[in-house]
């Protein structure tokens, strides 16, 4: 299975958790220890088990999630 | 390693003003990505509408202009008729399509206009602190039927879709949601459906987007995605409701 990462603009993300809802791996979680500026917990990637597929970008209202494949 | 989702080109880098979950942000994406891939950003115009996406020219990297509360239609039709050659679009919410702006989308699809009206059908008005909408469902809350709506008293809400399929000059309508992932690839394959057979000058298009509004719902991001499966998807039906080029396969 491919193999991937996410990358979330921390400074974009308003923590509406809709890319954790999604994940079928269930790899993403609004930070814990993490605030922006506008005072929202970002998504992170809490496991290296991403498999590329889009799902949370395709669900992302901000724009904020790129995805990258390991070829 | 190579990237296989970045932001499109037709979006501007500016922070969207939108509650966090908000799907207009999921459907502008939608639009630009469409455009970029079809190559049309350059030579599209976009008219948007009153409401919490009446900043949407902001977002959108490519002409666009801003109409009175539901005359979108009224001046997409001028721009499309002065510029033939342009992709024209109107993105409004059910407040501005629906309600206000219910004589020129209906004129406008009668017409036969070639523009492409994306609609964002999420039940409520969002940007004046909702309140209940033409398509507020039976016994959904707002802050002017705050017991619920009630038909009775409230009247019935409306489908738009199935009722501007009804006329002639519309080629293509589908309504789409965007609670999954799979709806949202749905979505776009819809919009650039829609697009084409304006390129193609068919007539009328109008994708309709069965959306979220959180925050005035009252429910978080995730919960309201589950409230348009459950309640908004069955009172609002997804599919094709109107399309020429099918009609012509038959």
């Amino acid at each position: 299975m491919a193999k991937g990462r996410v990358i979330i603009d921390e400074t974009i993300c308003k923590g509406c958790e809709l890319c954790v809802s999604v994940c079928p791996k269930h790899i993403l979680k609004l930070s814990e220890t993490k605030t922006n500026s506008a005072g929202y917990s970002p998504a992170e990637m809490i496991s290296d088990d991403c498999i590329a597929c889009t799902s949370c970008a395709k669900m992302c209202p901000d724009c904020a999630i790129t995805v990258e494949k390991f070829d | 390693m190579s990237i296989i989702f970045k932001k499109t080109r037709a979006l501007t880098d500016l922070k969207m003003h939108y509650c966090p979950g908000c799907a207009h942000g999921i459907v502008h994406r939608l639009v630009a990505e469409v455009l970029e891939e079809m190559d049309e950003d350059k030579n599209t115009i976009i008219a948007v509408p009153v409401g919490c996406a009446v900043f949407a020219n902001k977002y959108f990297n490519f002409d666009s202009i801003q109409s009175a509360h539901g005359r979108a239609p009224a001046t997409a039709t001028g721009i499309k008729r002065v510029h033939p050659d342009k992709l024209v679009m109107t993105y409004q919410g059910d407040g501005d399509l629906a309600s206000i702006g219910t004589a020129e989308i209906v004129h406008a699809a009668a017409r036969g206009e070639k523009i492409t009206t994306i609609f964002i059908n999420n039940g409520i008005y969002g940007m004046t602190g909702g309140q209940m909408a033409p398509t507020t469902l039976p016994g959904m809350k707002a802050t002017t039927a705050k017991a619920g709506r009630d038909p009775q008293i409230n009247g019935n809400p409306i489908r738009m879709s199935e009722m501007l399929s009804t006329l002639d000059g519309p080629a293509y309508i589908e309504r789409v949601s965007v609670s999954t992932p799979a709806q949202v690839t749905k979505a776009k394959m819809a919009i650039r459906k829609a697009l084409e057979m304006q390129k193609a000058g068919l007539g009328f298009t109008m994708v309709e987007v069965v959306s979220s509004c959180p925050t005035n719902w009252g429910v978080t991001p995730v919960k309201a995605m589950e409230f348009i499966r459950e309640k908004m998807i069955p009172y609002y039906p997804l599919g094709v409701y109107k399309d020429v080029t099918a009609e012509e396969g038959k």
